[in-house]
């Protein structure tokens, strides 16, 4: 049982997984398949540089806690990664068997499979306690990472957490079919038994402001992530019917109040990856009409081609490119959304739901609001990319505040190479 | 069409696919589908007094995510009443007169020999095979290998069953031997028709890690077996070609020993064998696999312009030297063909690791991989490479003769010029 507890009837226990943890016989069959290459390229395109090969041949040997093991050496959120990075488009992607036009190792896959397997309480243990402590603000995966790798330096990290459940968009913002937010809580589990204190529930400012943190702590990291999402700014969209994509994403995934039932037509305005996980969800939980619009075309979409193709194959989203929303309209039965472009109003499309998914606001004021940090010109806080020190020596910044939006995988490398240069850090003051 | 027939020591056979002695002719049943289904011959599994059997009788070894490359067993010859297999081989000859039927012994007083060879003559069977092989349980009661593994006690038996056999009769050897052509010379000098080989290798397929207890596992215990499957083709590719060039064994062999598909019936043929056993492959797939050893070698002997089975046989003997005899002067180097590779980069981790340190990758991809490259004068030839290499053509050994004309070891030993500088003498 969780820290945590989460309602029973959320909507998003009903989705099914899109793939299902790997039977034995499949693992080992893939395991068998892979050609456990020498500096493999699998190796040199994921962002926490995962010993893919090693872990996949421990599968095949049976070695499943050898497996876990090695992938967790590499990145603590071994778990949620398997689940939810674009395997697509990063490791599995260079696969050598492509170049022979043969079907890649499902690595994401296996990785999962060792994960379920191999993970153990006791697997890794962390130093003696170095008698300092870090202090991390948000509970997103960039924290959690950099906290589990402290932790395991054998410094005392605590996480400052403003929601209810920690793990940030692992916990309220991943697609249902990828991983729940009872998933993540068994890896923010995981976490804390490195010796990760997480307190939820903890507003940041007040008493508890930056100066009062950076006198309690010995070093801090904010991985504060994004914030609200980013609205039209068209007339009418105050209006009940229209909502942000990833407040909307949220309610689906914890909320037991929330129901789509009376939604026939939906119109999801975007073209990032939030966007196509929006469209997705809605025509899994039956909604007969779903109408994706975006701004620009098909290619020059952020959201994956791999999410969006097999999305299209079903009849009921239809993709309308190349216009703007221009004004949400009353109507008789929810509202009409109207579509532009430079030239002027093209159409009127009625909908029950309108879920925007243009991007989040940037936490930038809220971040500058401790001494030496700065940020850049589009809200991101700026950092020396290879120890993520912010102009502040002793704060760090990682993850979607500081890239403006990317993967878990990312947010988990930043976190770690903080944790090295957090850890540099408080030898040389040690030392000193 | 080539004309698979084939006449081995006077016993008749339509093709050269036999069933080896073992668990699939244990039953007239079975040897009857196995005869419907196009297999040329069968050598019913070995009678002999009665013998009760364990339970817990095979185990394997797999690799990767093939079943069974290896096969052990501890299973005894037959279990069944002499009777009743007399019986049925009696009925198997009457309904499939025209396909070879031999049947394996082992016995061990003269007396008994004599018995069952009237016996199993009386059944019209084509020929017989001694067991001389049985690496396990036999064994230790002074039979099967225990026999093959001393030629003196051979070669006495064979001539009690050459005094009294009017059919052909076969030697089955042991490869549990340190010189596979001192039992088949021994057989030879006894009298004997034709040789098989080879039967299993004695094996312990493997341990339970948890129990402590060798498998395959009687409850508490184990015991060696005998092994076979694709495993041991290559030991008994080498006993067969050692047979086949030896001049003091002028006989036919039937070969033995993890034939599966009609490419490794090829093989056994072209090292000298006339006929080919089969009983893994049987085991693993059912006696269907003959129709495409049939026709994979009727295809193959069709492409090479052979005419019949008798051509095949023997083929590479010639080629089949002692090292000595070897070339010094062929060379082979490896080349990449880049347009091929995938950049799996085996063929470099296996060079520098396990060869000769001659493939290096380079610091950038050309074009969508990184393409390992060869250090020419560095490389020997030993083909690691190209059998690590995952992708069918990628890895050629392309020639760079050493010299125009043919050098062995011997040559040089004959002309004195066998003298390899880097020795002791000159510490």
């Amino acid at each position: 049982m969780s820290r945590y507890p989460v309602p029973q009837d959320r909507s998003e226990a009903a989705f099914a997984e899109r793939y299902p943890l790997l039977s034995s016989a499949e693992a080992r069959a893939e395991a068998a398949r892979c050609l456990y290459c020498f500096d493999a390229p699998c190796v040199q395109r994921c962002p926490t540089e995962i010993d893919i090969p090693s872990f996949i041949r421990s599968i095949g040997t049976d070695n499943l806690r050898g497996a876990a093991r090695t992938i967790l050496d590499a990145n603590l959120l071994g778990d949620s990664c398997a689940r939810v990075c674009p395997v697509e488009v990063l490791c599995q992607s260079t696969c050598v068997y492509v170049h022979q036009g043969r079907p890649a190792i499902p690595i994401g896959r296996l990785q999962r499979y060792a994960m379920a397997h191999g993970m153990a309480p006791d697997m890794l243990q962390p130093a003696s306690p170095s008698g300092r402590s870090v202090g991390l603000v948000g509970a997103g995966p960039a924290s959690l990472a950099c906290a589990g790798a402290l932790a395991l330096r054998g410094h005392a990290p605590v996480i400052y957490e403003r929601d209810t459940w920690p793990g940030g968009l692992n916990a309220t913002g991943i697609a249902p079919y990828k991983f729940q937010i009872t998933d993540n809580l068994r890896e923010v589990a995981f976490i804390e038994s490195l010796g990760v204190e997480i307190r939820t529930g903890v507003e940041i400012g007040g008493d508890l402001g930056p100066d009062r943190l950076l006198a309690q702590h010995d070093a801090l990291f904010l991985g504060i992530g994004l914030g609200p999402d980013r609205r039209l700014g068209v007339p009418g969209e105050d209006r009940p019917q229209v909502v942000g994509a990833t407040h909307w994403i949220r309610r689906l995934k914890t909320d037991p109040g929330f129901r789509v039932d009376g939604v026939r037509r939906a119109v999801v305005v975007g073209g990032g990856n939030t966007a196509v996980d929006t469209a997705r969800e809605l025509l899994v939980l039956g909604v007969p009409s779903v109408q994706l619009v975006y701004r620009r075309g098909r290619p020059d979409m952020s959201g994956y081609d791999h999410e969006l193709g097999p999305a299209l194959a079903d009849h009921r989203l239809q993709l309308i490119e190349h216009v703007n929303v221009v004004e949400v309209l009353d109507a008789r039965r929810g509202v009409e959304v109207l579509l532009g472009d430079h030239s002027g109003t093209l159409a009127s499309v009625p909908a029950d739901l309108v879920v925007v998914a243009i991007g989040q606001a940037r936490l930038d004021r809220w971040a500058r609001a401790f001494p030496g940090v700065t940020c850049d010109d589009r809200g991101r806080i700026e950092v020396d990319p290879h120890t993520m020190a912010t102009g502040n020596p002793r704060v760090f910044a990682g993850g979607d505040a500081v890239n403006g939006g990317k993967e878990v995988v990312h947010a988990v490398r930043d976190g770690q190479r903080a944790a090295r240069a957090i850890d540099a850090l408080l030898q040389e003051v040690a030392g000193a | 069409m080539p004309d698979l027939a084939v006449d081995f020591a006077g016993i008749r056979s339509p093709n050269p696919f036999w069933l080896a002695s073992a668990p699939p002719t244990n039953s007239g049943d079975q040897v009857m589908r196995a005869f419907d289904a196009g297999w040329g011959g069968a050598v019913w599994k070995t009678l002999g007094n009665p013998i009760v059997n364990v339970s817990s009788r095979l185990a394997s070894v797999d690799y990767g995510t093939w079943r069974m490359m290896g096969l052990n067993n501890i299973e005894l010859i037959t279990d069944r009443p002499l009777a009743d297999n007399l019986r049925e081989i009696a009925a198997v000859k009457r309904r499939h007169p025209s396909h070879a039927l031999v049947v394996s012994l082992m016995f061990e007083t003269r007396q008994e020999w004599r018995d069952i060879i009237r016996r199993v003559e009386d059944t019209g069977a084509d020929g017989l095979e001694l067991n001389f092989g049985c690496p396990h349980g036999m064994c230790e009661r002074g039979m099967g290998s225990a026999v093959g593994q001393e030629p003196a006690v051979l070669e006495e038996l064979v001539r009690w069953v050459m005094e009294v056999a009017s059919v052909p009769v076969i030697a089955k050897l042991t490869p549990n031997v340190t010189d596979v052509r001192d039992p088949a010379r021994a057989a030879v000098r006894g009298g004997i028709d034709a040789l098989s080989l080879i039967n299993t290798v004695q094996s312990v397929i493997g341990v339970d890690l948890d129990r402590m207890v060798p498998l395959p596992s009687v409850g508490d215990a184990s015991s060696h077996g005998g092994y076979c499957g694709p495993a041991v083709k290559p030991i008994a590719l080498r006993m067969v070609a050692d047979l086949a060039r030896d001049g003091a064994v002028p006989v036919p062999i039937s070969g033995i020993g993890g034939i599966a598909t009609w490419r490794d019936a090829a093989e056994f043929l072209a090292l000298g064998a006339h006929t080919v056993q089969v009983c893994t492959a049987v085991m693993h797939h059912g006696f269907r696999i003959v129709v495409d050893l049939i026709d994979g070698l009727d295809r193959y002997l069709c492409d090479k312009g052979l005419h019949s089975v008798e051509q095949l046989v023997g083929a590479a003997v010639p080629a089949y030297r002692d090292w000595g005899e070897l070339d010094l002067n062929f060379h082979t180097v490896a080349a990449i063909d880049s347009a091929r590779c995938i950049g799996c980069n085996l063929c470099h981790v296996a060079c520098h690791d396990g060869a000769h340190q001659c493939i290096h990758l380079p610091s950038e991809p050309q074009g969508a991989v990184r393409v390992p490259y060869v250090d020419e004068p560095e490389c020997v030839g030993c083909n690691l490479c190209a059998l690590v290499c995952p992708v069918e053509g990628c890895i050629t050994m392309v020639e760079r003769r050493r010299g125009a004309a043919r050098e062995s070891w011997n040559d040089r030993v004959a002309a004195g010029r066998d003298r390899v500088p880097g020795g002791l003498g000159e510490l």
